[in-house]
Parts: structure tokens; C-alpha cells; sequence
């Protein structure tokens, strides 16, 4: 029972880090709290969020998704294209952009489930090739020009909240969906906890794979049209490096990067937690460099925590 | 042949938590001798061979290498004292050449700089001194196996050895390697090392040995001088142990006449031309030393290894499962032998492992009908009597016979009507065994019909109907209940049969 209790409590310990890093921010920074600022965090965070939804999967059967910052990338190019280059109407931009994603994330599912390469540099090889593909499809320049009514996804507002916020949270819950309603969720669980015993129990382990893959480039996707309208122009450089920001979200919500372990709702707290981290330092004037250091130490931490855990159960 | 004994050991023991794997076993070793190691699975032959290489620490007893005397080894002080060991694995790095491997970690020098050809040289040597024909320059990943074992032994001699501990070398070998291998024995044997030889082919040991020292479940059992002694007898030494567990009764429930599984001439993943055929509600043991070939069979049986020829017919029809998946949905299921890395999810509640197999089955629209879900796996939890405090446990938690009720209750979920058990009760504690048991005969007296691979030579003969003994991928016989017996079963399974017929 007692063991229990300390499990419950580690399984909430991420959400008092939240707090304890939200109040220290408040008390560092009077311009933090200001329901302004708690705006802007909320619609960065937004993107984050989304990313962070697919490569919660990919991590829980033990994977990992390197090629989601060029699939954001592409996906703002290959849409701004469309839109302004062929003068395509906002709907079908959008959604061949995002069905370019899902294709980018079954070809992961390819290379790492069918041929067998490890997913890590399976995913690395694509993303370096839609990285390139960014720049050849855009020239190395911007497109922007879009429609008025585009700005709608990234900046418009419900009444007081932000639409990509809701976005954000019917992602959430649609992931939270999949993940514990649905067959879907207990086939991940059991994939990334032992791959061999899930495929003797029936599990199709291959298509499991292609599923996941393809969600992660998905909700990539997804993040990357509310980033082209957030933005209102598409950067060949917009996705760049953003993977490592969302692996660090999914692993400092909990998730282990060994798989079969893990909880969405945690996840949003590592999401918030890495918003209110990049915003409190922007407002402190803590230089970009120094905001990497930070949040290369926050991976580490969250890893090491990880793995330090499982070493105990080991003993 | 000199009396003098070069290894002596002395009343070791060896004691795990639960369970005592090396009774009191003493043997000597005499200076210039191949000394047989024979025993069943589990008779103790790996343990006290790791005592002396220092890969397992005796609880007592006392290791005695030239006069001098040890209570436990490391692998250092072995190698310091003349013992080395060829394991089935070799010690190689595929990418060098046969020179640099017979110097692995131990290269001859000119300063810093690795010095090629004296290791070539010296190696021409060190194989020409056993009468091996290979090249220094060869890379050993373009050997065969035969060759990459002399080199492991030529390395031992190199450096020094005395006692040269070989465990099963004959197993990945062809033919006519076993016979050159054998070859070096004897030459090795004329220059006065002395070799401990394990393995279970029965006829090997009368070809190769001086003396046959026979263990039996952890405990030593005789000593035999090889040409004095019989095959029968040597057979009798191994097995002969009272049979003292009881097994539950069941009742009669064969289906004479209703054939649930058949296979012709069936081959691939090992095997040749298996043909058997079960009936339903039976249980068919199968028989076989380690590597037999048994697991591989069922693997193909149930879709996890493919079949290169052959049928298999369940329930009238041709069926060629080429996943587990399809397999399960013919009604197959299988309780694999390593049950924490095959068997159960041990990251996974009770709940989701009962489940797993039928997800797709209580699901609408791919939304788990959470009702259905918490039915199934309660009806299981109390008809297999699962102890647990919540189904929410996560398996890793239950104790080995619960973790295996779990594995089954996931097939009796899965509606499955051939159970193939691969060693059901191996680590599991003998309160358990008994439930596991009557289990079983429950499950086939419902209906059901059972596969089952077992290498505790009691356990197969007190559960099965009938028993097929495999020995490397065959099929070498088949006993009917009535007449079951212990050294039958061990002649097939070390295939002494075929032995005579070939001369």
C-alpha cells in the first residue's frame, strides 16, 4: 500500500515541478503573470503540444522520431506552395500537406519496420532528406501572400482562447483517446514493453509500427499548418531542431525511452513546463545560447531520472 | 596414461535460493585423460564446469588444480592455472585474421606497434603442433566452424593450458569436422593435457573417453571406465531415479477418432520430415534432449518460424500460418519456454495480458468495450485461480505459476483449442507444478488438447498419453503410455538407435 502511495505521488511529481518553476517565474518577473504573457505562452506552447502527441506513441513502443522538425518544415512549404505558388484554395492545401506527412511517417514506418534499420537513424536519414526537400521546393526563400481568413488557425480567437489552443486540446484528448479507449493504446503499451512477447500474442507488431510512425508525422503536420498561419510565412529553416524541444517535453512528462511506459496526461505538464521554461527566459533576458544550455540540461535530467529508476527496480 | 591427477574437485555444492544445483559432487581428473561429463538437461554438467572457470562461485567445497588448493576460481586464476574452457560460443572476432585471433588480447609487440608477421609465424607454428591446416592469414569470419573451434583450441594450448574443458564442441559441427576435432583430442591427449569432454551424444563418449563420470539432478552419480562399461548401463546411471512426484488423475477424454492436428513430412527452422498426429482432447509429450529441435517445431506450428516443406492439417484443413496472429485465429496457441522475455507482458496489468489476444474481438469501431473487457478477465482470474489483489497488477509482480495462469487464461480468452506448452513449469516452485497440472488435465478434459515439451523426463512421462522423442530434428520414436520408460525415452533422444543402423 505504502509503495503504492510513493507511485502515485512520483506519477504527480512532474506537476509540482510545474508549479514550483510557474512560481518562481511569477515572483522573478512581475510582466509573467500578466494574462497577456499567459496568452502568448499558451498559443507557443500550442504547437508543442500537438508535436508532442505523436512522438509520446513513437516513444512508447520504444522508438524515436528525429525527422519531425523537416516534416513541420515541409509541411509549411509544401502548403504555402500550393496556396500561393498554384493558387490552391486554403482546405486543399492543407489537407495534401498533411497527407505529404502521414506519407513522410509511413516511410519511417518502412525503413525502420520492413527493412530494419534502427529507427534512430532511420528517422535521422529522412529527416536530413526533407530538410533538403524544404529548400529545394522553396528555393531557400520565404513564401508567404496567404489568404486573410488562413490567419484564422494560428491567431484567431474563440472567445477569449486561442484557436490553436483548441486545437491543442482536441488533440489531447483525441491522443488521450487512442492511447487508453482505444485497442490501439494497449497495443503500444505492449509493443514498446516486450516486442517478442507482443508478437507471440498475437500483436502485428510490423503494422503497429506503421501506425505509429504515421501518427507522429501527423500531429507534426498538424503543428506545423498552425505554425505557417501562426507565422504567416513559410520558412525553409521553420522546423529545425524542433524535434528536440518535443522529445524533451515527452521524456520530462514521464515517458521512458525504453517504451511501455508512460502517461498523456503527463505529458502536457512536460509540455508546459518546456512553454513556460523558453517564455520565463525570454522575459529574464536570458540570451539563446544560454536558453540551450538549459534545455539540454532539462533532457539530460529527465532521462538520467528515468534511467536511474530503472536501474533501482533492476537491483 | 600417468595417475597422477592434475584437477581434483572435492565435495562441491552449489545452493541458488530454493534450489540446490550441485549436491556434494567430487571428481578427479588425471593427468593426460578425456574424462566423459555425461548427465540429463539440468543434471548439474554446466554448473560445476563454471565452478572451475570461475563463472560460478561454490558454496563449499574445494577445487584443487596441480596440489594447489582453491575455494572458489575467477576466470583469471583459471587461466593462470592451466584451465581453459572452448564454449559453444566462440571467443572470436570475425573481422581478424586466424593469427590475430590465436593472440586475441595478447598480441606479440615490437614497441607499441602489433608485430603481423611474428604472429603469423608463430601461429603457423602453434597449428602445425596440432595438425591443423589453416592459413594464419585467413579471416576467421571466412572459416568454417570446424576451423574456428581449432582455433580456440589452439589458442588454449598457446596459452598453456593443461585442462581443456570442452562443452557440447561436437553440437555445431558436420561429420566429418567431429572427426578431425576428435583428432586433436587425441593429439592433445598423447601430449599429456587432460580434457573434460560434455556432450550428449552417448556414442561420442565410447569413441573418445577414458572414464564417464555421470551426474544426476546436481548429485554425482558413478564413475565408469568407458571400456568396461555398456551403453545400457551408462543409459540406466542417467535416468534411473526413482519416480516419486505423483500426477493428478484425469479422466478419459480422447477423441480416438477426431484428428485435431496433423503434420507430413514436415521440414524447415531444423527439422526433417516430421509426421505426427494428435487427437483431440489428447496430450502428446515430446521427448528430446536440448536442442532437439522441439521448440523449433512448434514455432513453425504456430507461425513464429517458417516451414521450408510440408502440411500441416488442423481440424481437416491445410492451414500455413505465417504469423502468430494467424496462427491464434486457427485456434493455436502457444505457452512459450522463456516466459518473462516470450511468454507474459510483464510491463502489463493482468487485466491487458488476459486480453490482449482479443482487443480486435471486444472492440467497436477500435474502442475497447471496458465492460467486456474487466468480464473476461475476472472469468479467468477466478477460473484459474490467480492470486491478486487487483487485475490492475502489472505481471512482473505475480509470482512464476500466477505469471503462467496468466499466459493461459490470455488463450482460453483467445477461444483456443490446441495449448502447445514449451517446458510449462520450468522455475516455477512445486506447489505450483501440481496446480499447473491439474490445469492441464482440465484443460483437456473440456475439450481441449495439448502439446507438450518437457525435458524433466518425470514430468513428461506422468502427464503425456503418448510421447514422440526428437533428436536433432528427427523424429526417433514414439512410445504409447503403456509403455513408458525411462531409458527408452534417454536411447531416443540420444539417437543410439540410428547409431547402430549406420554400422
Amino acid at each position: 500500500m505504502k509503495s503504492n502511495m510513493i507511485n502515485q505521488f512520483k506519477d504527480k511529481a512532474i506537476w509540482i515541478v510545474f508549479l514550483v518553476i510557474f512560481i518562481g517565474f511569477s515572483i522573478a518577473s512581475p510582466r509573467f503573470l500578466s494574462s497577456n504573457n499567459l496568452f502568448t505562452i499558451a498559443r507557443q506552447v500550442s504547437m508543442l503540444g500537438i508535436a508532442s502527441i505523436g512522438m509520446t506513441f513513437v516513444i512508447l513502443i520504444a522508438g524515436i522520431d528525429l525527422s519531425i522538425g523537416s516534416v513541420i518544415t515541409v509541411v509549411n512549404i509544401v502548403a504555402a506552395y500550393l496556396m500561393v505558388n498554384r493558387g490552391m484554395s486554403m482546405a486543399s492545401a492543407v489537407i495534401l500537406a498533411l497527407i505529404l506527412s502521414v506519407l513522410i511517417g509511413l516511410l519511417n514506418g518502412f525503413l525502420i519496420s520492413t527493412v530494419g534499420i534502427s529507427a534512430i537513424i532511420a528517422t535521422f536519414a529522412t529527416q536530413i532528406v526533407f530538410e533538403g526537400a524544404g529548400y529545394l521546393i522553396s528555393g531557400g526563400t520565404p513564401i508567404y501572400g496567404f489568404d486573410e481568413r488562413f490567419k484564422v488557425i494560428g491567431q484567431g480567437y474563440v472567445g477569449p482562447i486561442p484557436v490553436p489552443v483548441i486545437i491543442m486540446i482536441i488533440c489531447f484528448a483525441l491522443g488521450s483517446f487512442i492511447l487508453n479507449k482505444s485497442y490501439f493504446g494497449r497495443y503500444f503499451y505492449a509493443v514498446g514493453g516486450n516486442e517478442e512477447a507482443s508478437k507471440l500474442s498475437g500483436i502485428r507488431v510490423g503494422f503497429i509500427k506503421y501506425l505509429v510512425y504515421a501518427l507522429s508525422g501527423l500531429f507534426a503536420g498538424l503543428a506545423g499548418i498552425v505554425m505557417l498561419s501562426r507565422t504567416n510565412s513559410a520558412q525553409p529553416t521553420a522546423g529545425i531542431g524542433y524535434e528536440f524541444d518535443v522529445i524533451t517535453c515527452v521524456v520530462l512528462g514521464g515517458v521512458s525511452v525504453s517504451g511501455g511506459y508512460g502517461k498523456m496526461s503527463n505529458v502536457v505538464a512536460g509540455v508546459l513546463i518546456i512553454g513556460i521554461l523558453t517564455n520565463g527566459m525570454v522575459l529574464l533576458n536570458v540570451s539563446t545560447y544560454m536558453q540551450m544550455v538549459v534545455k539540454g540540461i532539462v533532457l539530460a535530467l529527465a532521462v538520467g531520472f528515468d534511467s536511474l529508476q530503472k536501474k533501482r527496480v533492476a537491483h | 596414461m600417468n595417475e597422477k591427477y592434475i584437477l581434483e574437485l572435492q565435495h562441491i555444492k552449489k545452493e541458488y535460493p530454493g534450489v540446490v544445483a550441485l549436491k556434494d559432487v567430487s571428481l578427479e581428473v588425471k593427468e593426460g585423460e578425456i574424462l566423459a561429463l555425461i548427465g540429463e538437461n539440468g543434471a548439474g554438467k554446466s554448473t560445476l564446469i563454471k565452478t572451475c572457470s570461475g563463472a560460478v562461485i561454490p558454496t563449499s567445497g574445494k577445487i584443487i588444480v596441480n596440489g594447489k588448493e582453491f575455494t572458489s576460481m575467477t576466470p583469471q586464476l583459471a587461466a593462470e592455472n592451466g584451465i581453459a574452457i572452448i564454449y559453444q560460443e566462440f571467443n572470436n572476432v570475425k573481422g581478424l585474421s586466424a593469427a590475430e585471433n590465436l593472440f586475441l588480447g595478447n598480441p606479440i609487440r615490437k614497441g607499441i606497434i602489433v608485430d603481423k608477421k611474428a604472429m603469423e609465424k608463430e601461429a603457423k607454428k602453434a597449428f602445425e603442433q596440432l595438425n591443423i591446416k589453416i592459413n594464419p592469414k585467413t579471416l576467421v569470419g571466412d572459416l568454417t566452424v570446424g576451423y574456428q573451434q581449432m582455433i580456440e583450441i589452439a589458442k588454449a594450448i598457446q596459452q598453456d593450458a593443461k585442462v581443456l574443458i570442452m562443452d557440447e564442441p561436437s553440437a555445431p559441427l558436420t561429420s566429418a569436422e567431429v572427426e578431425s576435432m576428435f583428432k586433436v583430442c587425441e593429439l592433445l591427449r598423447s601430449k599429456g593435457v587432460s580434457i573434460i569432454y560434455i556432450s550428449h551424444r552417448l556414442e561420442e563418449i565410447y569413441r573418445l573417453s577414458d572414464r564417464i563420470v555421470v551426474l544426476r539432478d546436481g548429485e554425482y552419480i558413478k564413475t565408469l571406465i568407458t571400456k568396461d562399461s555398456h551403453i545400457d548401463e551408462l543409459i540406466h546411471l542417467m535416468v534411473g531415479r526413482d519416480l516419486k512426484e505423483s500426477y493428478p488423475p484425469r479422466a478419459h477424454c480422447i477423441k480416438e477418432d477426431e484428428i485435431l492436428l496433423e503434420l507430413q513430412d514436415v521440414s524447415g527452422n531444423g527439422d526433417h520430415n516430421i509426421n505426427l498426429q494428435l487427437r483431440k482432447g489428447e496430450i502428446l509429450g515430446l521427448g528430446g534432449l536440448v536442442g532437439a529441435g522441439r521448440t523449433e517445431l512448434v514455432q513453425m506450428i504456430f507461425g513464429a518460424a517458417k516451414k521450408t516443406e510440408g502440411k500441416i492439417i488442423f481440424k481437416g484443413k491445410e492451414i500455413n500460418p505465417k504469423t502468430p496472429r494467424e496462427a491464434i485465429d486457427y485456434g493455436i496457441a502457444l505457452v512459450p519456454e522463456d516466459r518473462k522475455r516470450h511468454g507474459a507482458l510483464l510491463g502489463v496489468s493482468i487485466k491487458n495480458n488476459i486480453n490482449m489476444p482479443i482487443y480486435k474481438r471486444i472492440s467497436k469501431a477500435s474502442v475497447i468495450n471496458s465492460k467486456k473487457e474487466m468480464e473476461v478477465a475476472t472469468k479467468y482470474k477466478n477460473e484459474l485461480f490467480i492470486k491478486t489483489p487487483t487485475l490492475n497488477q502489472l505481471v512482473k509482480n505475480l509470482s512464476g505459476g500466477n505469471q503462467q495462469k496468466v499466459i493461459i487464461g490470455k488463450w482460453l480468452a483467445a477461444n483456443s483449442e490446441l495449448i502447445i506448452f514449451d517446458e510449462p513449469t520450468r522455475g516455477i516452485d512445486v506447489g505450483a507444478k501440481f496446480e499447473i497440472y491439474k490445469l492441464m488435465n482440465e484443460l483437456v478434459e473440456k475439450g481441449k488438447t495439448i502439446l507438450l515439451i518437457s525435458s524433466e523426463m518425470e514430468e513428461l512421462m506422468g502427464m503425456s498419453d503418448r510421447i514422440i522423442v526428437l533428436a536433432e530434428g528427427r523424429i526417433t520414436g514414439e512410445i504409447r503410455k503403456e509403455g513408458f520408460n525411462q531409458n527408452t525415452i534417454m536411447r531416443m533422444a540420444s539417437a543410439v538407435e540410428e547409431v547402430k543402423n549406420e554400422k
